[in-house]
């Protein structure tokens, strides 16, 4: 379950995919559903299980990228795990999705405190914990607003991040 | 009643009539409750060994295999049955102990992480946490292994659990709403499929392990049709090998004219088959001119390796007669006729040239039995030769590893399929290679005194080892030499309390096959064959079936190609 991002050529094929996954609460499906990324070569780049809004039922969110038929397998195999009671590829651009970020910056001097937290203003980022040598700062949003966050706090130094992947539901169609 | 009896009132309620298995420390307090049931328990030497007879035994009857095992090592020995029985689709429900739930996870004695383990072998496993659990459990495990694609399930019982009293019902709802098996097919989809058949030219049918379930609705489809059958391996006796339709098996090892059948074709009505390397060769290369219409029971099969033009999910004894319906006979009369000169032009052929060859010993064996037979084998070359020469007339009656390609597989599934298919004769063909993987089971075989006659095809080497090593690693025989310390197979059975005869020349072999056919009753025929002898024709791995090598010069190695995995 690594995150690195491979060579080109693999990427020019593959796409990065969404996968919304509802299980039963049985110790061992989330092993059983790893193993069977692991087995096909997929890197998961993200996860992210919790309880839904049914009780005895997680909804797991993947990020993983692969060629399309791979993943249409993927699924298959998803779909065929006992456990397993539906599979959603959320690529299809018919759903929401969600990321939450904890991010540690440090500050040197009070100039660059207050640069920092015009930053995060305009990032809409809250602060979570101010001593005098770091910040730490809570965001959420979709991955580029995470990836442009990092990028404007990494000159400052970052200490410590933590994201906790992409959660997604589908839209309820208009009309 | 105890967990344990609880257990076995289970098994009888699900129809169990007879558990492979051999007890141990954590699974104690089970074989004490199986004292008192009427559930017959067959003692095995090797777990390895029950798993496969469960296997075996499901694949010969239709019926659920039960194994048993312990903890640790016993479940662990396991593993390689429950992955040939995950790999070929066969309902086993395997009961392990394991040690009280205290100290799961504390490294106690013989204490390991089946649940993990065996988690991606499986189609399911459960591991139990409290004795109520246990009627549910055992009903979705008999449930989950034997409908949809049936396959393996493990049950995982701590030893508190077996212990522990219970007073509730027997009876337990099933509580499985992620598992619903699609066994009707799509109206639509059997409509376009029989415009496609109807549509062409040139179809040829595959029929695969899914066959084994509906043979007559395969030979109905056929008689109405005409159209021409291939059955691979898993698929031999789905359809009888004999008929005018019928072109014996595709793929690495298979027929002339089957492979030219799938490379010519202009469609392919697949069944119950999942398209496997061995088949298909290079996918590229395979039936490059034709639409697919790929009928199997799991849709995760459906454009898996080969793209399908129409998908149809469903049971073949569903689908297969709706099919039917819909066709008449096909106009393919000169395809027909092309098919049948081909047949014609590649027969089965075999010099005598030596003072025994293979398939001489399994075209005697055919003769002895008029092919009315049950048929195991172990894995290699003899293996290849049984499905070209000793296919069975009926379903569920050739037993042999196909997925996993277990060596070990032959000689309990020949216990296994004689236990369930009581007065027939087993034919269990083997190399002196596989058989000495399982060969503990003799005893077995000797204590249930069935009717199993083992053919050892001794080449004194790894034969199909050997055969790649001839034609694609320049003659490099590295390790495959066991004539030099090869038991005397005769001596050994005859130690085992079983009739033995080590056979060197055609005279014997024909009367010793027939006398053996005859006995009722375990003998192993050794027969002592040609080292160098080669399963032709082969498609080399990674080539494609319209490239084989026909083998009637005498070898012109290609060593050439990239050597691949090496098969056993």
């Amino acid at each position: 379950m690594s995150a690195s991002s491979n060579g080109s050529k693999d990427q020019a094929r593959s796409k990065q995919q969404v996968l919304s996954v509802a299980v039963r609460d049985k110790p061992g499906v989330l092993v059983r559903i790893a193993g069977l990324f692991a087995r096909r070569g997929f890197n998961i780049e993200s996860l992210s299980v919790a309880q839904s809004e049914r009780p005895g039922i997680s909804r797991t969110t993947f990020v993983v990228s692969g060629p399309d038929d791979t993943i249409e397998q993927v699924e298959k195999q998803l779909q065929k795990l006992i456990d397993v009671l539906t599979v959603v590829n959320h690529t299809t651009g018919r759903s929401v999705d969600r990321e939450l970020m904890l991010l540690k910056v440090s500050v040197k001097n009070p100039d660059e405190r207050v640069e920092i937290r015009q930053i995060a203003q305009d990032f809409r980022a809250r602060i979570l914990d101010v001593a005098r040598s770091a910040l730490v700062f809570e965001v959420t949003g979709d991955e580029h607003k995470m990836d442009a966050f990092i990028e404007q706090m990494r000159p400052f130094g970052i200490i410590e991040l933590i994201r906790t992947g992409r959660i997604a539901l589908e839209r309820t169609a208009s009309g | 009643m105890t967990g344990s009896e609880v257990l076995m009132k289970l098994l009888e309620r699900h129809g169990v009539e007879v558990i492979f298995g051999h007890p141990g420390g954590a699974i104690m307090p089970i074989y004490d409750a199986l004292y008192d049931s009427p559930i017959k328990h067959i003692l095995v030497r090797h777990e390895q060994g029950g798993a496969h007879m469960a296997d075996a035994y499901y694949r010969a009857s239709g019926k659920v295999g039960v194994c048993f095992a312990t903890s640790g090592p016993g479940a662990t020995n396991l593993v390689t049955g429950l992955a040939t029985a995950m790999m070929d689709s066969s309902a086993v429900v395997a009961i392990t102990g394991n040690v009280v739930s205290g100290l799961i996870g504390t490294d106690a004695f013989q204490e390991a992480d089946v649940y993990g383990i065996t988690g991606p072998v499986t189609k399911h496993n459960y591991l139990v946490k409290s004795v109520e659990e246990l009627p549910r459990v055992i009903a979705e495990a008999f449930h989950i292994a034997s409908t949809g694609r049936p396959g393996p399930v493990l049950v995982d019982i701590p030893k508190d659990v077996q212990l522990a009293k219970y007073d509730g019902s027997l009876d337990a709802e099933i509580d499985l709403p992620g598992y619903k098996p699609t066994v009707v097919g799509h109206a639509g989809q059997i409509r376009k499929a029989a415009e496609a058949v109807r549509a062409a030219k040139r179809p040829v049918m595959i029929v695969g392990g899914g066959g084994q379930v509906a043979p007559r609705e395969v030979a109905e489809l056929v008689e109405r049709t005409g159209i021409p059958v291939i059955t691979t391996l898993m698929g031999i006796g789905a359809y009888p090998p004999a008929a005018d339709e019928s072109l014996g098996m595709p793929g690495m090892h298979g027929t002339v004219s089957a492979n030219k059948a799938i490379s010519h074709c202009d469609l392919i009505l697949g069944a119950g088959l999942r398209f496997d390397d061995r088949v298909t060769g290079k996918i590229s290369r395979f039936a490059p001119n034709a639409t697919v219409v790929h009928i199997d029971i799991d849709p995760a099969e459906i454009s898996k390796l080969v793209k399908a033009h129409v998908p149809v999910v469903g049971d073949l004894r569903d689908v297969l007669p709706r099919l039917t319906q819909e066709l008449g006979p096909l106009d393919i009369g000169e395809w027909r006729a092309t098919l049948a000169g081909w047949k014609a032009t590649y027969p089965e052929k075999y010099a005598l040239d030596k003072p025994l060859v293979s398939q001489e010993i399994l075209a005697m064996l055919r003769e002895a039995t008029g092919g009315d037979c049950v048929v195991a084998t172990e894995v290699g070359q003899h293996q290849m030769f049984a499905a070209r020469m000793l296919p069975t007339t009926k379903a569920r009656s050739f037993i042999t590893s196909g997925g996993l390609g277990t060596m070990g597989f032959g000689l309990p599934a020949a216990i296994g399929a004689a236990t369930a298919r009581k007065g027939e004769t087993v034919v269990l063909i083997a190399g002196d290679g596989s058989i000495q993987m399982n060969i503990q089971e003799l005893a077995t075989l000797y204590k249930e005194n069935l009717p199993v006659v083992i053919a050892i095809l001794n080449n004194g080497v790894l034969g199909m080892v050997r055969q790649w090593q001839e034609l694609f690693h320049a003659q490099r025989y590295s390790e495959i030499y066991l004539a030099d310390s090869n038991p005397d197979f005769a001596k050994l059975a005859q130690a085992y309390g079983i009739e033995g005869h080590n056979i060197h020349d055609r005279e014997t072999a024909k009367s010793a096959i027939q006398a053996a056919v005859a006995a009722k009753k375990p003998v192993l025929l050794n027969f002592f064959v040609y080292e160098a002898e080669k399963v032709f024709p082969m498609v080399p791995a990674g080539a494609g079936v319209d490239e084989m090598i026909l083998g009637d010069q005498e070898p012109e190695p290609v060593v050439a190609r990239e050597p691949e995995t090496v098969a056993r």
